[in-house]
């Protein structure tokens, strides 16, 4: 069996599988990025949307938070803080609020840096969260608390 | 004493003495973090814990990436049988690396994080503030450009000599990683397509591509501390990397459940990667294999070691718990948990880590000219600091699993309304944490312990 079973032919199922593997992955790639627009509303991203996102990159919230799951895990996760904390009718004031009382400063408590926005920052950051809590994440999170 | 078959070898040296730096510096700053997940203002105004997070899992990926190429400026003129093309040219981008490496970390400790990214420029080609490509975008450009010198130097060499299966595995690997860091580049607005394509760096890195190079480099170690036939162990490096790249690339798929996806890539996603273990289980296999058949004793017992222990990580960290939480339904409730970051320490851990620690405990005696091996004792103390970091580093993966499933108890299983807070959660957790940082200070002495083995002599020497 293993006389039989050859180096040559290890090696070709190394590269045909490898192969023909990555060409299903870049077939459903291109697949899913065509489906992707019914599920991530893109129509919706206004420029507040695009420079809440530069912010949300440059403050390196990802650092802390997670994002639909991804990011680090010190921190509460936001792609549904919007719906969290308020919605429609109370967010933007409660995060307004929020961002300007950092840091908390309890002793011994996780701490929150103070980024210095202005309120027209805080707005795009909010108008990016609202955008991320709409996306079709196949119903994940589990629950409200993420 | 010169001990070295091909000269050029030499230039591994700086890149592995820096790679074990870099180490030194991440084990520092994950107390620091392990700290601030229990008392959480330790250090809050002049290290918060996303600096903390960011250098810890940047000097990471740089201590591995200059350890991989420390590895092939090592193995390629030995494989190929030739002396590297150009030794100038891989010291020269070793201090590039080394100077570029030290300056973003710097960047990341002594200004805030939104100053560095509009010194660099950042507004002109946003890349920076996504997990584990925080660097700079000037620094990313450096990284491409270094990888490509490497690669030209490497390229050459293997021209010139010797086309080995580990030669042409390895530089396949390489020039993954370097391919697929380009997706580093394209952060649309869009931000389902962002982590769409985020985790093409990042899942075809870790969970594709490495494997390549860990493959390669297990082989190569095989080779030569068991004198068996090269061609049994190339053949089964092709059977093992075949079955990584066919699990490992619509493996891809267990990232895309919750991403604004189409529902196919749960079972795509699931059925691959269950697969997925089964690559490091045939390398724990290979590796006891080949040793038990081993038809010379070879002297240096460390190396030895840990290619047999890294074999057994990776199939535990990257296999076993990896496996835990792949499934999708399953990972519905543990995405983004302490399960995920339990999974990642051991994965990282047993896979690369030790793979890096291996071909070192195997090169670095003959590039110091010692020979061999090291003297007993050194090797003796080596073994400590193996078995101390992998120990704690087992406990660490524990304590964190612990809190993992007690978070996904409280936090994700019951309704919204009776599920409790992630900040309530965490309290609950503490005690978890309190044990992993202790697990952490274990891993501490242990890598004291390993770093201090280079400077032990053997008795009579001394």
């Amino acid at each position: 069996m293993s006389e039989r079973f050859t180096k040559g032919m290890a090696r070709n199922i190394y590269y045909g599988g490898s192969v023909f593997f990555f060409l299903i992955f870049l077939a459903l790639t291109y697949h899913t990025t065509k489906v992707m627009p019914e599920r991530d509303h893109r129509e919706n991203i206004t420029e507040a949307v695009a420079h809440g996102k530069e912010l949300w990159e440059e403050n390196n919230c990802i650092g802390c938070h997670s994002l639909i799951g991804e990011g680090a895990y010190f921190a509460p996760e936001l792609g549904n803080v919007y719906i969290r904390r308020g919605g429609e009718a109370g967010f933007k004031a409660f995060f307004n609020g929020w961002m300007k009382a950092q840091p908390l400063n309890i002793p011994g408590r996780r701490q929150m840096p103070n980024f210095h926005l202005t309120d027209k920052e805080i707005d795009d950051l909010a108008e990016f969260l609202k955008w991320t809590s709409e996306l079709d994440t196949n119903d994940w999170p589990p629950n409200v608390e993420g | 004493m010169n001990t070295l078959k091909y000269q050029s070898q030499a230039v591994a040296k700086p890149y592995f003495i820096f790679a074990l730096i870099l180490f030194v510096g991440q084990i520092l700053f994950g107390l620091i973090m392990g700290l601030q997940y229990v008392v959480g203002d330790f250090l809050a105004g002049a290290i918060p814990f996303n600096v903390a997070r960011m250098v810890h899992t940047n000097l990471l990926i740089v201590w591995l990436l200059f350890g991989f190429m420390g590895a092939a400026y090592y193995m390629v003129p030995e494989e190929s049988e030739t002396e590297l093309y150009s030794p100038k040219l891989a010291i020269i981008l070793f201090w590039i690396f080394a100077a570029a490496g030290v300056a973003t970390i710097l960047g990341y400790l002594l200004v805030p994080y939104s100053t560095l990214a509009h010194f660099t420029l950042n507004d002109l080609w946003p890349t920076m503030g996504r997990e584990f490509l925080e660097q700079p975008t000037i620094t990313k450009i450096g990284i491409v450009v270094v990888c490509l010198g490497f690669l030209f130097n490497l390229g050459m060499t293997m021209l010139k000599g010797r086309k080995t299966a580990i030669n042409m595995v390895l530089m396949t690997g390489l020039i993954g990683l370097a391919v697929f860091f380009l997706f580093a580049f394209y952060n649309p607005t869009n931000l389902a397509l962002d982590k769409y394509f985020w985790w093409f760096v990042v899942h075809l890195w870790v969970e594709g591509v490495w494997e390549l190079i860990m493959g390669a480099i297990l082989a190569y170690i095989l080779i030569k501390v068991t004198g068996v036939d090269r061609e049994v162990i190339e053949k089964w490096l092709y059977v093992i990397i075949a079955m990584a790249l066919i699990s490992g690339i619509l493996g891809t798929g267990h990232h895309f459940y919750w991403l604004m996806t189409p529902d196919y890539w749960q079972w795509v996603g699931s059925i691959f990667s269950a697969i997925e273990p089964l690559p490091f289980f045939a390398m724990v296999l290979y590796a006891f294999n080949m040793v038990n058949r081993r038809r010379r004793e070879h002297p240096n017992k460390a190396a030895t070691l840990w290619a047999l222990g890294t074999s057994v990580m990776a199939f535990l960290g990257a296999g076993v718990w990896g496996f835990l939480h792949t499934l999708a339904p399953v990972n519905y409730y543990t995405h983004g948990s302490q399960i995920t970051a339990a999974h990642g320490h051991m994965a990282f851990y047993g896979a690369y880590a030790m793979i890096v620690m291996t071909i070192i405990s195997y090169a670095m005696p003959k590039l110091r000219g010692i020979g061999e091996a090291n003297c007993n004792r050194a090797q003796v103390r080596e073994m400590w600091g193996f078995w101390l970091m992998t120990v704690a580093m087992v406990f660490i993966t524990l304590f964190l699993t612990g809190a993992g499933v007690l978070q996904v108890w409280l936090q994700r299983l019951p309704e919204s309304g009776e599920a409790l807070s992630f900040m309530v959660t965490q309290d609950k957790l503490a005690i978890f944490y309190w044990l992993r940082e202790i697990a952490g200070v274990f891993f501490l002495i242990g890598l004291i312990s390993y770093i201090s083995s280079f400077w032990v002599k053997d008795k009579i020497a001394s």
